[in-house]
């Protein structure tokens, strides 16, 4: 039983060049975002298949992932909507934001998963993005000073099956979609061999 | 009005990002063109005599840690670029990606060569999608217009870059442990010495900079260093983009020179306080430096005068709380990161942050005593320069600043049992707990349990 298809495993040996030669270790975290894009988190099978990969122990793997907060271990929703409560946003009414998020979203606790599988909503720490405040983000895409009306509106949105444009970037997708653009994967798998900035953006961002 | 100094946002105001064509067109990669005619050394020599400091909060001469990076050791060199930007209330590493990122690509070419590194890994924010995806483009067309790669635009000097995520956890930013994220491991601190200099990555020399201290590297080759110490004082030369965040009316990203009074950047950039209202605190360099006051904003925004104000210029992060914030409730939001973010190694942090939560929640909801406040100071004392990093020095500062500047609002939640500010008491906090309705909830500790446990 393999967490991940022949077809990705040549990616995962891609990610693994990415390093120097003896240093393959450095690929755990993009080796477990190609998992999380497969499953949608990481299972105790992914975590194996990364150690596989690796060659390390599966221990080894789960310790450097339970570490890291964007790499799922628990059910995840189809978006992850994040909310930052953190100084600068709870300044401008952050505090109401979250609350609007979870109920909406049907979300009563952090980091749980809504009933029908679309949402997780995370309190989250500084985004670095104070100057839209209070800042929401769908998939790490930024929505900017987020009311309890607006964050309400975007989640609805999303459930009807529309991508609402975030404040810079295009919209990225579900949470499987966007574990491949932080593994460094072009967006939709498999792929040839591609040179660097395989996946970059082509479109230029809106204004 | 000061007269704006652009330099670091000189091409801004574009309604998109800077690619590689506009870059060029406006002057780009010229400063890449003149070091590549010099020898290393006579690249660290200028930045050196620039008297650029790092940008990333420690302001240690960049030049000055260049030249600290053995050569001749048998083993690789290695660049790491930190773009883990994280701190709260900075977001001006993040803008400056976004709007111009072959600037710092630039920066980041010419200090590999300058340490003879042929090998640059730029450690990104795993939450930064968008900037993520903006550096996987330049870099791609820094390839093609041979920037980088091989023999770079003829000098025989090569570079690779590799474009690194992290995965959501604010100790990468810190060096040591950023390392330790980037070979593979849980972002934990290392002892120093040995400094990444001599034994980073993978053991070998290692240079780490930020962003905006590479973006300000271009320029400095092109102008030279004299003309860099044209701008800000002294000990603090050239300019800084100041995050400006909270209770104003213009939140932004403002260049100005360093040793610009915060009054200037806070009223006249940022469009002063918020409707009006009276400035309460504002910290000057994010929520790991210590709180200043309204008596403080003809001070300075350069490392010496912050200094001797009593606190750091940190990331140049300023966030500002009005009249009518209540500190303890903003001093208990901000210890909550701390213990969030503690990676766990060192039990005064661990344990330290966990329970100054506590005690500060305890006096947010009117349950607090009149010995929680030198209970308050105790444990900071047990925490200051305790950790293996400066983690827990920062959650030390905004707790005892707030305690020295805001003592009496402190001691009236303790006797009147509710807050002087807002006056918000246990009549409101009793129900789901303290501080929930108010400013995030992820640790906010129930005022039941908080009494049950702290007695």
């Amino acid at each position: 039983m393999s967490a991940l298809p022949p077809e990705l495993r040549a990616e995962a040996e891609r990610i693994k060049a990415r390093y120097p030669e003896g240093r393959e270790r450095s690929a755990i975290m993009p080796l477990l975002y190609l998992v999380q894009s497969v499953e949608g988190r990481v299972t105790p099978e992914g975590l194996r298949e990364v150690a596989r990969l690796l060659g390390i122990t599966t221990a080894e793997v789960e310790a450097v992932a339970g570490f890291y907060t964007m790499i799922r271990l628990r059910p995840t929703g189809r978006y992850v909507i994040s909310v930052c409560t953190n100084l600068a946003c709870a300044l401008r009414g952050a505090g109401g934001v979250l609350e609007a998020a979870r109920r909406t979203a049907g979300v009563p606790r952090d980091g749980e998963l809504s009933r029908d599988g679309l949402f997780t909503v995370h309190e989250e720490e500084c985004l670095a993005a104070c100057d839209a405040a209070p800042v929401v983000t769908v998939n790490f895409a930024n929505y900017d000073r987020m009311t309890e009306t607006t964050v309400a509106e975007l989640i609805e949105a999303l459930r009807r099956g529309e991508e609402p444009p975030p404040a810079r970037g295009p919209f990225p997708g579900d949470f499987r979609r966007v574990s491949r653009l932080l593994a460094g994967l072009p967006e939709s798998a498999p792929d040839g061999a591609r040179g660097p900035g395989a996946n970059a953006p082509t479109e230029e961002p809106p204004a | 009005m000061s007269e704006p100094v652009r330099i670091l946002t000189s091409r801004w105001g574009e309604p998109d990002t800077v690619w590689i064509d506009r870059y060029l067109e406006t002057g780009g990669y010229e400063g890449l063109r003149r070091a590549l005619a010099m020898s290393p050394q006579d690249v660290i020599d200028v930045v050196k005599a620039s008297g650029l400091r790092g940008r990333g909060g420690a302001g240690f001469p960049t030049g000055v840690k260049w030249s600290f990076v053995p050569q001749d050791t048998g083993k690789p060199t290695y660049l790491v670029v930190n773009f883990d930007e994280s701190e709260p209330g900075t977001f001006n590493n993040r803008e400056l990606v976004e709007r111009d990122p072959h600037q710092f690509l630039e920066g980041a070419i010419i200090a590999a060569y300058a340490v003879q590194s042929h090998t640059a890994f730029v450690y990104c924010r795993g939450e930064f999608l968008w900037p993520g995806q903006i550096l996987e483009r330049v870099v791609a067309e820094a390839y093609d217009r041979g920037f980088l790669g091989r023999d770079i635009l003829g000098s025989g000097y090569d570079l690779d870059v590799v474009i690194h995520r992290g995965a959501g956890a604010y100790i990468c930013g810190e060096e040591t442990a950023l390392l330790s994220s980037l070979e593979g491991y849980r972002g934990q601190p290392r002892l120093r010495p040995p400094f990444p200099a001599v034994e980073g990555l993978y053991a070998s020399p290692t240079l780490i900079n930020n962003v905006e201290t590479l973006s300000n590297v271009p320029h400095i080759l092109v102008s030279g260093p004299e003309w860099f110490r044209g701008f800000g004082t002294e000990k603090s030369p050239g300019t800084k983009l100041f995050s400006v965040s909270g209770k104003v009316e213009r939140p932004g990203n403002y260049e100005a020179p360093m040793g610009t009074p915060a009054r200037v950047v806070i009223e006249e950039m940022a469009g002063g306080v918020l409707d009006g209202k009276g400035l309460k605190a504002w910290t000057p360099g994010g929520s790991s430096t210590p709180f200043l006051t309204a008596e403080h904003l003809d001070v300075g925004l350069d490392f010496e005068s912050i200094q001797a104000a009593g606190s750091l210029l940190g990331t140049g992060a300023i966030m500002v709380c009005d009249e009518t914030d209540c500190m303890v409730e903003v001093t208990r939001r901000l210890l909550q990161f701390y213990a969030h973010e503690s990676c766990g190694k060192c039990t005064p942090c661990r344990e330290g942050t966990w329970w100054v939560v506590r005690v500060l929640g305890r006096i947010e909801a009117g349950a607090g005593r009149p010995e929680d406040l030198p209970l308050l100071e105790d444990q900071c004392s047990n925490m200051l320069f305790r950790g293996f990093c400066a983690l827990v020095d920062g959650a030390v500062s905004p707790m005892s600043s707030s305690l020295t500047y805001f003592r009496d609002e402190y001691e009236a939640h303790v006797r009147e049992r509710r807050c002087p500010v807002t006056g918000k008491g246990p009549g409101l906090a009793s129900g789901t707990g303290g501080g929930e309705e108010i400013l995030g909830a992820v640790a906010a500790p129930a005022v039941a349990d908080l009494v049950e446990e702290l007695g």
